[in-house]
């Protein structure tokens, strides 16, 4: 059964003005799908070809790891956006982020430093730890911290064809759009 | 005595329509000069400060991440910019082709093995020609290392580089950076490639 690239909950626009349609063509129309069609042209043959993603994440390396995160990667990145939506944590996830980095806003503060600070590409992530805790951490390239044990709950997309289009070498205004789109509601649902 | 953003030789236009003019003016006044202000900031006030680029790359596994990030961006960019010129591209001459006939077979397998160098580095990085002692060497390094580091993987000196970090060819090329690389060909500077080989 081949890998494929699911539907978007919401039009190519419907993110406009934080993410414009023609960033979404590329980044879901392409990259996603590219990293998908990868995966398909290299399981076949492997031991992988009947693992799931989340097998391939967790053992894989190479390209096959690549691949098969980016597609996970991209999926859950584009999962947590909706145009209209919860804008901030509520419940039990609202209590844990308090927790652990004493209000909200702090929270989205630090979570920003980390999609910034990240050198070349990669992805920065809000993970829930073993022991409930919640922790940002950052990873390179197609990284994913799965393969630590972590359950990854937000993550920022800090590859420049995430951004470049609307941002150009702007990252820290592009993660700060990011704030209008996410939905708390679906992030809610993770933890 | 503080890096600065050096001038180009020719107009953020001028490798029109191979990269495109608000590329070069991005790239060069803003991804460059970031690297050399935070390579500046990195390097204030220690004994790194009067060194070359050169000399704090040889030892860069000493120093910390930001000299290696920012060092290796700026000396990378320094030397991209030169290795293009307008009105370029064609072939190699003189002993830099014969160099490349001998070690990869044609100029044409060159391009080939040098394209997939770029191609195949997964994320942001650089593609090289090295010059090894008496050999020629193509190979790729992550982010913005390069064949001057000590903790680099092939040594040598860099004689031509192609910056394959989306931001240097995402406006124009988007996802297709096989149509970047083949673009590349056309700017070229071979004449000044050849003086770095020497």
């Amino acid at each position: 059964m081949p890998f494929e690239i699911p539907k978007l909950s919401y039009a190519p626009d419907a993110l406009q003005p934080y993410i414009s349609k023609q960033t979404i063509d590329f980044h879901y129309g392409k990259h996603h799908q590219a990293y998908v069609n990868n995966l398909n042209n290299l399981v076949p043959g492997t031991k992988f070809e009947t693992a799931t993603l989340e097998q391939i994440i967790k053992e894989a390396d190479g390209g096959i790891f690549n691949n098969a995160a980016q597609v996970w990667n991209h999926t859950f990145y584009f999962e947590s956006f909706s145009p209209s939506g919860l804008r901030e944590p509520s419940g039990s996830l609202a209590t844990a982020i308090n927790k652990s980095f004493n209000s909200f806003s702090s929270f989205k503060e630090q979570f920003a430093k980390s999609s910034v600070t990240l050198f070349g590409s990669g992805w920065a992530w809000l993970v829930k730890k073993p022991d409930g805790s919640l922790e940002i951490v950052q990873e390179l390239n197609a990284g994913n911290p799965m393969r630590k044990g972590l359950v990854p709950l937000l993550t920022c997309d800090v590859w420049e064809h995430a951004y470049y289009l609307d941002y150009q070498n702007k990252r820290p205004d592009y993660v700060q759009a990011l704030w209008n789109i996410l939905d708390w509601e679906i992030i809610d649902k993770r933890y | 005595m503080a890096f600065e953003l050096p001038k180009l030789g020719y107009d953020y236009a001028a490798l029109e329509p191979h990269i495109d003019a608000r590329t070069m003016e991005i790239h060069h006044t803003k991804h460059h000069q970031a690297y050399i202000t935070n390579l500046n900031n990195a390097i204030a006030g220690g004994e790194w400060e009067t060194k070359s680029i050169e000399a704090i790359l040889a030892e860069v596994s000493k120093l910390p991440a930001a000299v290696r990030n920012n060092g290796g961006g700026h000396f990378n960019h320094t030397l991209f910019w030169t290795v293009m010129a307008p009105n370029a591209g064609g072939m190699p001459k003189g002993d830099l082709l014969d160099a490349i006939n001998r070690f990869f077979g044609s100029f044409d397998k060159f391009k080939e093995l040098f394209a997939a160098a770029g191609m195949t580095r997964f994320g942001s990085g650089w593609a090289w020609l090295v010059k090894a002692g008496n050999e020629l060497k193509i190979t790729s390094t992550p982010n913005q290392d390069n064949p001057l580091m000590d903790l680099a993987e092939v040594k040598g000196t860099p004689i031509l580089g192609v910056d394959v970090w989306e931001h240097a060819y995402y406006l124009k090329y988007q996802n297709r950076r096989n149509e970047y690389l083949a673009a590349f060909w056309n700017v070229v500077n071979w004449d000044e490639v050849g003086r770095r080989f020497k």
